[in-house]
């Protein structure tokens, strides 16, 4: 009996001790040598590996960083500014500055405000419904609220409003990474700079038609009037085919523009409520006319 | 009896209006047509707003190699050049004509007679074919003069004419067969001329014996033309199919049916040749099959370019009140409309008016492994794969599986119990495969 | 007028369903449940109705407070899982011990992986087999067939199945020709027919058969894995026949005793976890007749089809990657 034990013992740890040497020669002959700064970096990523970088996850970005000497052409929209700064700290090179950024849709065509036309019945898809036609409210640039971008974010931050029928971004858990802006088939969705205490504005339309048809499908279309333009004192709004765009680079949130549009396509976010003034809520009636 | 081995379906034929014979519809007071109505580069527009046009003379112009001319249907005075929407749902340039008359441009010979000899030579044709803006009539609109260009290093040695007519509810190119089948043998003569062939095949499913029967005994009359009678399976009018059914060839995947010596055409291009060479006239109007269960009645009529689908419905006996979807194309591959203004374009072979049941999807439910879609899918592919894979954006997996080689039938929609939306998947895979292939080029 | 509807084609669909496929799956095995409640007794009816009942109870119970997704017991595959669980069994095993195979079966074999379609293995073979391994006397002790209203016989005799008398005989150093005409053994016309003992489902061959001639009719099955299956099985078992008569059972027997034709027809031929592509089903089929009959001589059990179908479930995810459909022109483009 106790011999058995003791042939047992003995032969479990001959295997063992083998097997060891084995596994250590094994180890030595795979060896990789990587710089062990990457996991220091890697460390300080997020590691959601979105994508947003333009590089295949977190673990590249970090191999990336380690090989750069200058960090201001990488960019990981995940991190904020203190993750930055601990980045380069760690490789002793200098953060590059970068304001905050944030996904906004630029889109309002909710139900009320682009009704429905037609009913669609196929795959909940936007990129599919896209190809298939204008979509429910017939607006050709507007959203198709199927949620590919819902689909697409990685951390949670989108959802769509079940009253509205668009999606809605969080100020909180939206980190800018853009893997929205690419996965909308419109482009609706735009990284404009988060701004001060969130306030923001920006055009909510995308649409490039003429004034007439656009109205029709949508009562809060840009129609392109160019009345915003030429109120705003710092040049920041620019009218391409029949849309106005406000250049958040530009824009002082002076809020000139927001009252003079005659259908209500400019948005601002999280600004103090206006004190009512007379005039300045009176709306130009648009003309229909294309 | 001949078919195409892998696959296929076969849906409830419903061919309503296959008695019906060809009426012509009347001009109506509006028409607008788009200015790119095929295949390829989009048109160039010779007009301008405000000016007078003669039915048949030149709107649009080809702006590339596959791109083609645009006529107009009817004369009258050009009211605006707009974006209306079109059968893809989209608003998209036309020209908008108000009708005055239908004084035609000379040179076009209406007179009913049949002018047999062709005096044309081959450039010729295809040249007049160009000018006259000849495109395939089955729906794919593929510019004709292109499909006669044989690239260089390749030879055609069969014409094929697809007379399937596989959709279920479209009866046009039957009743065409019917009632202007002489003049479509003699397009066919053209065509082998054009393309320096000495043998045609036209085929025809067995669901038309009228049809089979006019042709075999005009063939007696026509060298080299012969009726292939096919087992009635969809989609057998399909270009590689055909072409499998009636000469056993296969074409490889991703290559053109000319790789095995083949040109395939619709019966309505060869009539719409015809007129052409022989007649002089440039494609204004085609023959739209307008049915659907609900409609008072379903027909079959020979419509100006141009013209508001509503119209059709209204000489049709209406729009039902309970419709639910407005198809156009045939059920199996056709679009379905967003409004019925929409006008009428050189590739609507029919307007099918569904009912609100009939226009609902049956509700998705877990996919059981049922495998009944690999076995209808007549290009071979796994469309319960693919539609996983673009489902979960593994675009590049999906290349390699062949998604490219998806026509897009909709046999595996069609035939799934579960109601899954396979072809929609797919379709979006081929889309973002099609980006992702255009992107390597550009790197 | 309402709104149009838009939507991608195809605009029509065929007529099959999930339900209808389940439903003709169900109405295929009323001449088997016809024959084993005549042999059986109310018995039969009593397993076949408690196996359903627990069945679509767990079904909706796991779909209702753990899944939380739309009811599916409407579809009818919990159906189908409690007959087929029911086929499986002998007629007096107890209740409890139903309810427990019923509990494998939807909650561990189906419902864990997700629900219908998803599940890897078929539910009601990995219930049978539970119960097989757990309460093997129970399980294996089949009462004789008795016609219904026959009272000469009162007490329930229980005795072997016709492959369990020859197994047991043949490793008693017996041959095949004494065990066939020993007294007792059922011979070929009552396999046929289905007086013999064994699993509710799988005495009748006719009846089976008649159940499957009604799947082929609807489309609901393809020939490709009972040809691949059957074949295979005739083919090996007729070659270890020719080999020595006298110590191999003769392929007729073989596919006539047992669970071949049950399995063969019902379960082999189960859509959610058996390959896609017929290729892929013909060797699914070899595969499983041949590991049936390798079970059957060389195995500890006298029946093999369960374990021999369960194993070529877990091989289907590798045949449906290494058989794949012709590609339409596929062969000609690689010249």
């Amino acid at each position: 009996m106790n011999e058995t034990l003791v042939y047992a013992v003995i032969s479990l740890s001959a295997i063992g001790v083998i097997s060891a040497i084995i596994l250590y020669f094994v180890a030595q002959k795979f060896k990789v040598i990587e710089d062990p700064r990457i996991d220091i970096v890697a460390d300080l990523l997020p590691g959601a590996n979105c994508g947003g970088c333009g590089l295949a996850g977190c673990r590249a970005f970090a191999e990336e960083v380690v090989k750069r000497e200058d960090l201001s052409k990488l960019n990981c929209p995940v991190s904020g500014t203190e993750a930055t700064k601990q980045i380069a700290a760690a490789m002793g090179l200098e953060a590059p500055e970068k304001d905050p950024m944030i996904a906004v849709v630029r889109c309002n065509g909710s139900r009320v405000n682009a009704p429905q036309k037609v009913i669609y019945d196929s795959a909940a898809s936007c990129s599919f419904a896209h190809a298939l036609s204008a979509g429910e409210s017939g607006c050709p640039n507007g959203c198709l609220g199927l949620g590919d971008c819902v689909v697409s974010c990685k951390f949670d931050a989108i959802y769509i409003d079940e009253i509205t029928g668009l999606p809605v971004i969080s100020d909180e858990l939206c980190v800018a990474c853009g893997t929205c802006v690419t996965a909308c088939p419109r482009s609706i969705i735009e990284l404009r700079l988060k701004g001060k205490k969130d306030r923001r504005i920006y055009i909510s339309c995308i649409n490039t038609e003429k004034g007439g048809p656009a109205k029709k499908n949508c009562s809060v279309a840009c129609i392109g009037c160019g009345k915003c333009m030429k109120e705003c004192p710092y040049e920041a709004i620019t009218l391409v085919n029949n849309l106005a765009y406000i250049d958040f680079n530009k824009c002082r949130l002076c809020r000139k523009c927001e009252p003079v549009c005659p259908t209500g396509s400019i948005l601002e976010t999280n600004f103090p409520a206006r004190k009512e003034k007379p005039g300045d809520t009176e709306k130009i009636p648009v003309s229909s006319e294309a | 009896m001949k078919t195409f081995k892998h696959g296929g379906v076969h849906p409830e034929e419903n061919k309503l209006s296959a008695g019906a014979a060809i009426e012509i519809l009347p001009v109506p007071e509006h028409v607008s047509i788009p200015v790119s109505q095929s295949l390829g580069a989009p048109s160039k527009v010779v007009v301008e707003k405000g000016a007078s046009v003669k039915t048949g003379q030149l709107l649009a112009k080809g702006s590339a190699f596959i791109s083609s001319n645009v006529h107009s249907s009817v004369s009258g005075k050009i009211t605006r050049i707009d974006e209306v929407t079109d059968t893809s749902g989209y608003r998209r340039p036309a020209v908008i004509i108000e009708v005055i008359g239908d004084e035609w441009e000379e040179g076009i010979d209406r007179s009913p007679e049949i002018v047999s000899d062709i005096r044309l030579s081959r450039e010729e044709i295809i040249q007049k074919l160009n000018e006259m803006g000849i495109v395939g009539l089955g729906g794919a609109t593929f510019p004709s003069h292109v499909k006669l260009m044989i690239p260089e290093g390749k030879k055609a040695e069969y014409l094929l004419i697809n007379g399937v007519e596989c959709e279920p509810y479209l009866t046009s190119d039957h009743r065409l067969m019917l009632e202007r089948g002489r003049e479509m043998m003699i397009g066919v003569t053209i065509l082998m001329k054009g393309l320096n062939v000495g043998k045609a095949w036209i085929g025809i499913e067995r669901n038309k014996p009228d049809a089979i029967a006019h042709l075999e005994n005009l063939c007696k009359e026509f060298p080299g033309i012969q009726v292939v009678p096919l087992k009635v399976k969809y989609p057998q009018g399909g270009e590689k199919q055909l072409i499998k059914a009636v000469t056993g060839r296969e074409v490889p995947s991703g290559k053109l049916p000319v790789e095995v010596g083949c040109v395939v055409n619709n019966v309505g291009t060869a009539l719409a040749v015809y007129e052409a060479v022989q007649k002089n006239k440039p494609l204004i109007e085609r023959v739209v099959t307008v049915t659907g269960k609900s409609l008072k009645k379903p027909n079959n009529l020979l419509v100006r370019i141009g013209t508001p689908v509503n119209k059709l419905i209204e000489f049709a006996g209406g729009l039902p009140e309970d419709t639910g979807k407005v198809i156009n194309g045939g059920p199996m591959m056709g679009k379905a409309l967003s409004s019925l203004e929409v006008p009428v374009t050189k590739g609507t072979s029919g307007i099918v008016v569904m009912t609100q049941k009939e226009s609902r999807r049956t509700s998705v439910i877990n996919c059981i492994r049922c495998a009944r879609c690999i076995s209808v899918c007549p290009m071979g592919l796994e469309p319960v794969l693919l539609a996983q894979l673009s489902e979960n954006q593994l675009f590049e997996e999906a290349e390699k599986e062949k998604i490219l080689d998806c026509m897009e039938c909709g046999s595996c929609h069609y035939t799934c119990p579960a109601g899954r939306p396979l072809l929609d998947y797919l379709r979006l895979g081929k889309n973002k495969v099609g980006v992702i292939i255009r992107n390597r080029g550009t790197k | 007028m309402s709104l149009l509807t838009v939507s991608g084609s195809p605009h029509i669909h065929g007529h099959q369903s999930v339900k209808s496929i389940m439903y003709g799956v169900v109405v295929a095995m009323i001449p088997a449940i016809f024959v084993s409640v005549y042999f059986f007794g109310l018995d039969a009816a009593r397993v076949i109705f408690i196996s359903i009942a627990a069945c679509l109870f767990f079904e909706w119970i796991i779909q209702k407070y753990l899944l939380k997704g739309p009811l599916t017991i409407n579809d009818g595959s919990a159906l189908v899982t409690g007959v087929l669980l029911a086929f499986n069994v002998p007629s007096n095993l107890p209740a409890w011990m139903i309810i427990v195979g019923a509990l494998v079966s939807i909650g561990i074999a189906k419902m864990s992986f997700g629900g219908l379609g998803k599940n890897p293995f078929n539910p009601a073979l990995i219930g049978r087999v539970f119960l097989l391994i757990s309460f093997p006397v129970q399980m294996t002790s089949w009462p004789l067939p008795k016609a219904l209203f026959d009272s000469s016989v009162t007490d329930a005799i229980t005795g072997p199945t016709t492959l369990g008398i020859l197994k047991e005989g043949l490793n008693a150093g017996k041959s095949v020709q004494e065990l066939i005409t020993s007294p007792g053994f059922p011979g070929y016309l009552n396999d046929l027919v289905g007086a013999q003992g064994g699993s509710l489902g799988e005495i009748s061959a006719i009846a089976l058969l008649l159940g499957a001639v009604y799947m082929f009719f609807r489309k609901i099955i393809t020939w490709h894995i009972p040809v691949g299956y059957i074949g295979s099985a005739v083919i090996f078992s007729g070659i270890l026949w020719m080999v020595d008569p006298s110590k191999y059972i003769d392929p007729a027997m073989h596919l006539m005793a047992g669970g071949m034709i049950l399995g063969v027809f019902f379960m082999a031929t189960d859509m959610v976890s058996t390959p896609m592509s017929p290729k892929g089903q013909i060797v699914f089929g070899i595969g499983a007749g041949l590991l049936t009959i390798i079970i059957r001589v060389w195995g500890a059990y006298p029946e093999g089809v369960s374990f021999a179908i369960l194993i070529m479930n877990a091989f289907t995810p590798l045949i449906n990657k290494g058989f794949k459909p012709r590609r339409f022109g596929e062969v000609l483009s690689k010249k």
